[in-house]
């Protein structure tokens, strides 16, 4: 892990430094390898209700980036707040909204985190703070600042996550956000999920500087290079960087590097990478290369590893019954929550 | 006497005495005193936590603003002119307006957005547009348009008041306009038109800067012996479709002055609705007065041509009354 402060020509080092996380113990080697699994038996199961057609609209995966979200997730308490992206099953997941609520969104059901009327890409939970699923991309970087902003101004020591791809850094937003974050020392934890594409436009296609953490370091932003499939090195980053957000030191970066191993959505037909690069990234799968790292270290074994999968089978089968069993919102609610229903706001400006 | 521009300048400083959870933020609302000198002097009373300057990001600061209404604040987010709104669109239309349906419900956005519209001094096509129409098309946004001084003194406290985004379009030719204000003014609503003219042949429908020159319209109307009632919408969505509809049931007849361009206007808008809620009460077809068809050029006589002006609604008003 490597700062990138004001002197930006140390974020070229990517050289990690021993993961932190290894001390915290088997049992938490193990809930980290388990919540991986998690993201990605369901959105397996995702993949194939699509395909079914029980799920609509986009379906993003998160397949290949598991450890992004369950390792910087770690690093936040209750109190702290998520913004998201459209990708964000993942994140809503580890977060802690139930497997049930998220998967009655993707069948458009009642019962589902935003009553059916999000979706995929717009998973919402107030009793955990997360923010969305947003999919304007970058739309959700300003979002995020203003939590911070609320918090920052009531003196509470929170931290907001915001979650973003590198396709945002190429959004105006992107930059109108660090700058005011920066300038305001909002407390931020910006996590730049760098996939290498925007959709189907390669990073380098698309960026003049492909290395995202120095333009963070621009704006004065503290800034880290992560390798985004490892779980413990994100989790140490985040742990750092989190800390520091916490104890009033201002926004902090963190560009995850990552790779999507399916399409982009499942409209696509994936013309724009190659098949051998998709195999290369494939032999970093951070779900199995943690298994075998937690094998060779003796801290799992094979029964332990059935009975993970197993347990995780048993949610994600509950969470589909739980979905099909819903109900729809009936047609004469369409269009409730335009606006607030009528209730009184006690601390209300005269 | 009370300026318009001290009138809202009033309304948010009793708000932020009255909760602070109420903050403003925006482009040179605090050292430079407001780019209307609406907020001269809060800054020294409220200090720079709570009278933010921003820098000139139209789109990271009210989004910002939507983040800390969700998060418990009640901020006021003032944008220079509705030109400069086109860059905070997204936040505006893509998530204040819709988080609370796309959240099922959980995310409201108790977020005010105040900014200048329209023309009249001559400050050309980035500055002069009256661009309401847009905004009031947006389900999740209410749209409201203050005309009077009692109304820059008391939409505002109601806009704060409101579980929803607000938007408050300040006509800026009226920040100067002057009138008695009562030292008991408080928070009006924002939900209903107001009869401004009583009359009985016509129904002249007009929200902010046109108001005033509808009624100077209405006078030479009355002089001619022609009587029109003035409606001011005051608030351009939710519309008060039934004050709309009640006043022409009256008249029976209407003609709508509104500075946006006519091609799909509010004024199309309106026209629709008396179509679809009044037509058996017309005696003649609905008429419009309404901003030419071009970006708001700089000369003065080609601005003001391209405006609403009496002589244009006085001519109008006589086409439809026949007389």
């Amino acid at each position: 892990m490597t700062t990138t402060t004001a002197t930006t020509e140390n974020a070229t080092d990517t050289a990690e430094q021993p993961s932190e996380a290894r001390a915290a113990g088997g049992d938490h080697q193990l809930h980290l390898l388990r919540e991986m699994l998690r993201v990605r038996r369901f959105e397996e199961r995702c993949g194939e209700l699509y395909k079914e057609e029980k799920i609509r609209g986009f379906l993003h995966l998160y397949i290949g980036e598991e450890a992004v979200a369950t390792g910087v997730l770690q690093a936040l308490g209750p109190e702290d707040a998520v913004v998201a992206t459209y990708r964000e099953h993942g994140h809503a997941l580890v977060r802690g909204v139930s497997a049930r609520a998220i998967m009655a969104e993707m069948y458009g059901k009642q019962e589902g985190c935003s009553g059916g009327r999000g979706g995929s890409m717009h998973l919402f939970d107030a009793a955990t703070r997360f923010y969305g699923g947003n999919a304007i991309v970058a739309g959700g970087l300003p979002l995020a600042i203003g939590v911070a902003l609320a918090d920052k101004l009531q003196h509470r020591a929170r931290v907001t996550a915001c979650f973003f791809g590198d396709g945002a850094v190429a959004e105006g937003e992107f930059h109108e956000t660090l700058n005011l974050a920066a300038l305001w020392q909002l407390p931020v934890l910006f996590c730049c999920e760098n996939n290498l594409y925007a959709m189907g436009t390669a990073i380098e296609r698309a960026q003049s500087e492909t290395h995202v953490a120095l333009k963070a370091a621009a704006y004065r932003i503290p800034s880290w290079d992560v390798d985004g499939m490892d779980v413990e090195a994100v989790e140490s980053a985040a742990h750092r960087a989190a800390a520091a957000v916490r104890a009033g030191e201002g926004p902090h970066f963190l560009e995850l590097r990552t790779y999507r191993f399916r399409a982009h959505s499942l409209f696509d037909p994936e013309l724009y990478r190659e098949k051998e690069e998709v195999e290369r990234w494939k032999q970093r799968d951070p779900i199995a290369t943690y298994t075998a790292t937690l094998r060779q270290r003796g801290v799992l074994d094979d029964a332990q590893l059935a009975a993970m999968e197993d347990e995780v089978l048993r949610e994600v089968d509950d969470a589909v019954a739980f979905a099909e069993a819903g109900a729809w919102e009936p047609v004469e609610t369409l269009t409730r929550y335009v606006y607030s229903e009528p209730k009184t706001d006690p601390g209300a400006a005269p | 006497m009370t300026t318009y521009r001290e009138a809202v300048r009033e309304a948010i400083r009793a708000s932020m005495i009255a909760d602070d959870r109420v903050f403003l933020m925006g482009e040179d609302v605090g050292r430079y005193g407001g780019c209307y000198a609406v907020s001269r002097g809060l800054l020294e009373e409220f200090g720079p936590e709570r009278i933010r300057d921003t820098p000139l990001s139209e789109s990271a600061f009210v989004g910002a603003g939507i983040g800390a209404a969700i998060n418990g604040m009640r901020p006021i987010v003032e944008i220079m002119t509705v030109n400069f709104s086109l860059l905070a669109l997204d936040q505006i239309v893509n998530t204040a307006a819709a988080l609370l349906h796309m959240s099922g419900g959980q995310f409201n956005v108790p977020l005010v957005i105040r900014m200048a519209t329209g023309a009249g001094r001559q400050v050309a096509a980035q500055h002069s547009h009256s661009l309401e129409g847009w905004y009031a098309h947006v389900p999740g946004l209410k749209v409201i348009a203050p005309a009077t001084i009692e109304d820059a003194r008391g939409m505002l406290p109601t806009a704060l008041a409101d579980p929803d985004p607000v938007i408050i379009f300040e006509h800026a030719a009226l920040y100067n306009v002057e009138g008695a204000l009562s030292s008991s003014a408080g928070a009006v609503s924002i939900d209903r038109a107001a009869v401004r003219r009583a009359g009985t042949d016509v129904t002249l429908i007009t929200f902010g800067g046109t108001l005033g020159r509808t009624l100077v319209a209405a006078e030479q109307l009355g002089n001619a012996g022609v009587s029109a009632e003035v409606l001011d919408l005051r608030t351009l969505r939710p519309l008060d479709t039934n004050a709309i509809l009640d006043s022409v049931r009256k008249t029976h007849r209407a003609v709508v002055v509104d500075e946006e361009w006519r091609s799909g206007s509010l004024s199309a808008e309106i026209s629709a609705r008396i179509m679809e809620g009044a037509f058996y009460e017309l005696d003649a077809p609905v008429a419009r007065v309404c901003g030419a068809e071009v970006p708001i050029p700089y000369a003065r006589h080609l601005e003001q041509a391209a405006l609403p002006q009496p002589a244009a609604i006085v001519e109008a008003v006589r086409a439809v009354v026949g007389r």
